[in-house]
């Protein structure tokens, strides 16, 4: 028997079935150094989600970062090629300024960057939904699209400088501050309920979109595309965890179309997040799409496990004339079915499910 | 059976809200008990109430501890968790202000000190102004502030405004109306929406 299964932690679990999943799609891995040049962050400062950089100076004077992010290091090193998708995961660690602390966070993502079409959203989004699988069964995929939310804006002309307060209302489903919102700023009745029916409209694909077509009254452009990737899951199982709720924001300025958050029963964050990043690219000076997600593996230490009852299974315990070379026979015996821990004194605090004392040829319980 | 967890605020404005709960089908008998339990569950119901003090819930929601909650606008503004925000309740108003003493004018040449509670409230506001500011942070009793000269002005929570004016002081401007507001954590709303779903709908009917 292996023991594997008992002494691995979740997030251990979930890494070796998450590389196993990407590899199966032809996702190469993409292993990088830990430290970048702190440039690369202060040119795209909000597209991280901490506010600060953990900073040191190298050997030569320059100012280097413990990488907060990663996305960015994959962009920097990456062309552009018509008709070419660059398919890459990653698994690394990440450094961010936490309150007054640092901290080191576990994450696996994946990005495809490139020549990006509908199935390579499709895909992305697929590979989403199975990570959370992975993980868990009781998952929900939340799917926006911020093109959907933009063509909204335009048809009930929001102006431009309440579009944020507007997102960030949408982002919280917070109905009665939307309705002030579009109140103050004159905005008339039916306008408003198409606005808020961002908020309302939430839920599975098949119940959602028929909404949403009466709703906005005119199939937009990201409309039709949400609607054509998300039909291409019908059927599946997956299908059935996917909910279209548009308060999934994202920085509109580093972000243009699709964009999602997985949920995992049991942990009070989402545990994934992603989406269509063609305008960071742009800002980068890149002519490629971009589409990805991140997992936060440290959210998973918070899944409700039965509590470990004992730190070891057998405590054996031995004394100074014992043969080493008989009680390494034993233990080994021993442990084919169950943790062993050989000491001479009982240690404080260890709890251990039986007791048992080498009496110089055999183990026998105490 | 999921139980739904709820955080309710201590004093006269979480009773209310706890009435508005029981109206909703969410009764719970024993938290009615004059005793110093915190936590109050009903299984039938499916509901487990817990008493917090009113600038935490929107922690123990932000964090999970609690599925919903119910907090002031003020907390929300504050602290920004990330949090639903699903509907104002119309209770617990009153208004952020800021007050001085009768006979202040804003000397706009001079750095305006600011003493408060709410430290981003005030920061926000007066960026929104591009006003310079100095903010002085107390934790309470914070009208006395303008009155020993520890600052020009205060931003605050008013009610009726009877604390102002026993201590010759008024509200110089509203910065933002507070009310009551039901906030709920992110990942529970995605298991447990139609619960919370009723809880809202059950809720506006009363308000209607």
């Amino acid at each position: 028997m292996t023991l594997y299964d008992s002494v691995l932690k979740n997030e251990e679990k979930a890494i070796f079935a998450l590389r196993g999943l990407y590899e199966s799609y032809g996702y190469s891995q993409y292993k990088m150094s830990k430290f970048e040049e702190y440039d690369l962050y202060v040119k795209n400062k909000d597209f991280l989600i901490s506010d600060s950089v953990i900073t040191f100076t190298d050997r030569g004077g320059k100012l280097m970062a413990l990488k907060p992010d990663v996305t960015l290091s994959i962009l920097k090193n990456g062309k552009d090629a018509p008709g070419q998708v660059q398919k890459v995961y990653y698994n690394e660690n990440v450094y961010r300024v936490s309150g007054e602390s640092f901290k080191e966070i576990m994450q696996v993502g994946l990005e495809c960057i490139g020549d990006t079409d509908s199935y390579c959203l499709y895909e992305t989004l697929m590979l989403a939904a199975k990570s959370l699988e992975t993980i868990s069964d009781e998952y929900v995929l939340d799917i926006s699209h911020l093109g959907i939310i933009s063509a909204v804006f335009d048809a009930v002309a929001l102006p431009e400088d309440c579009r944020a307060s507007a997102l960030k209302f949408i982002g919280e489903k917070n109905l009665h501050e939307l309705s002030a919102l579009c109140a103050l700023v004159n905005i008339g009745e039916k306008e408003t309920a198409i606005l808020k029916g961002l908020v309302t409209n939430y839920g599975k694909p098949s119940e959602v979109l028929p909404k949403l077509k009466e709703l906005i009254c005119a199939n937009t452009e990201s409309l039709i595309e949400l609607e054509t990737i998300l039909s291409a899951f019908e059927g599946s199982e997956i299908y059935d965890k996917l909910r279209i709720d548009f308060s999934v924001v994202h920085d509109i300025r580093y972000y243009n179309g699709i964009v999602f958050k997985g949920f995992i029963e049991g942990i009070p964050e989402g545990v994934l997040s992603g989406g269509q990043y063609d305008k960071l690219l742009a800002n980068m000076g890149r002519r490629s799409g971009a589409i990805g997600f991140a997992i936060y593996l440290d959210l998973l230490e918070r899944m409700s496990e039965t509590d470990k009852k004992y730190d070891v299974d057998i405590l054996l315990l031995y004394d100074d004339d014992t043969d080493i070379t008989l009680l390494s026979k034993e233990i080994a015996s021993l442990s084919r079915n169950a943790s062993v821990m050989a000491q001479k004194k009982i240690p404080e605090k260890l709890k251990y499910a039986k007791l048992m004392k080498f009496d110089g040829s055999e183990a026998k319980e105490v | 059976m999921k139980m739904l967890n709820v955080a309710l605020p201590k004093g006269r404005l979480g009773e209310k809200v706890y009435a508005m709960f029981e109206t909703a089908g969410f009764e719970c008998h024993s938290i009615k008990e004059n005793n110093r339990k915190l936590i109050f569950e009903n299984e039938e119901c499916g509901v487990r109430y817990f008493w917090v003090k009113p600038s935490d819930v929107a922690i123990y929601v932000e964090r999970g501890a609690a599925d919903i909650g119910v907090c002031g606008k003020d907390i929300l503004l504050e602290y920004s968790p990330d949090v639903y925000e699903l509907y104002d309740l119309d209770i617990g108003k009153c208004r952020m202000a800021v007050a001085a003493k009768k006979d202040f004018t804003d000397d706009v040449k001079r750095t305006l000190k600011v003493a408060t509670k709410f430290t981003n409230i005030a920061k926000n506001y007066y960026d929104s102004l591009g006003r310079d500011i100095d903010i002085i942070h107390l934790n309470g009793s914070i009208e006395i502030a303008p009155i020993l000269g520890l600052s020009d002005v205060i931003v605050d929570i008013v009610e009726t405004g009877t604390t102002l004016k026993e201590n010759d002081l008024e509200v110089v401007e509203t910065i933002v109306p507070i009310s009551a507001r039901l906030i709920a954590n992110k990942a529970s709303f995605k298991f447990k929406s139609e619960l919370i779903e009723k809880i809202i709908r059950s809720m506006e009917n009363q308000n209607d």
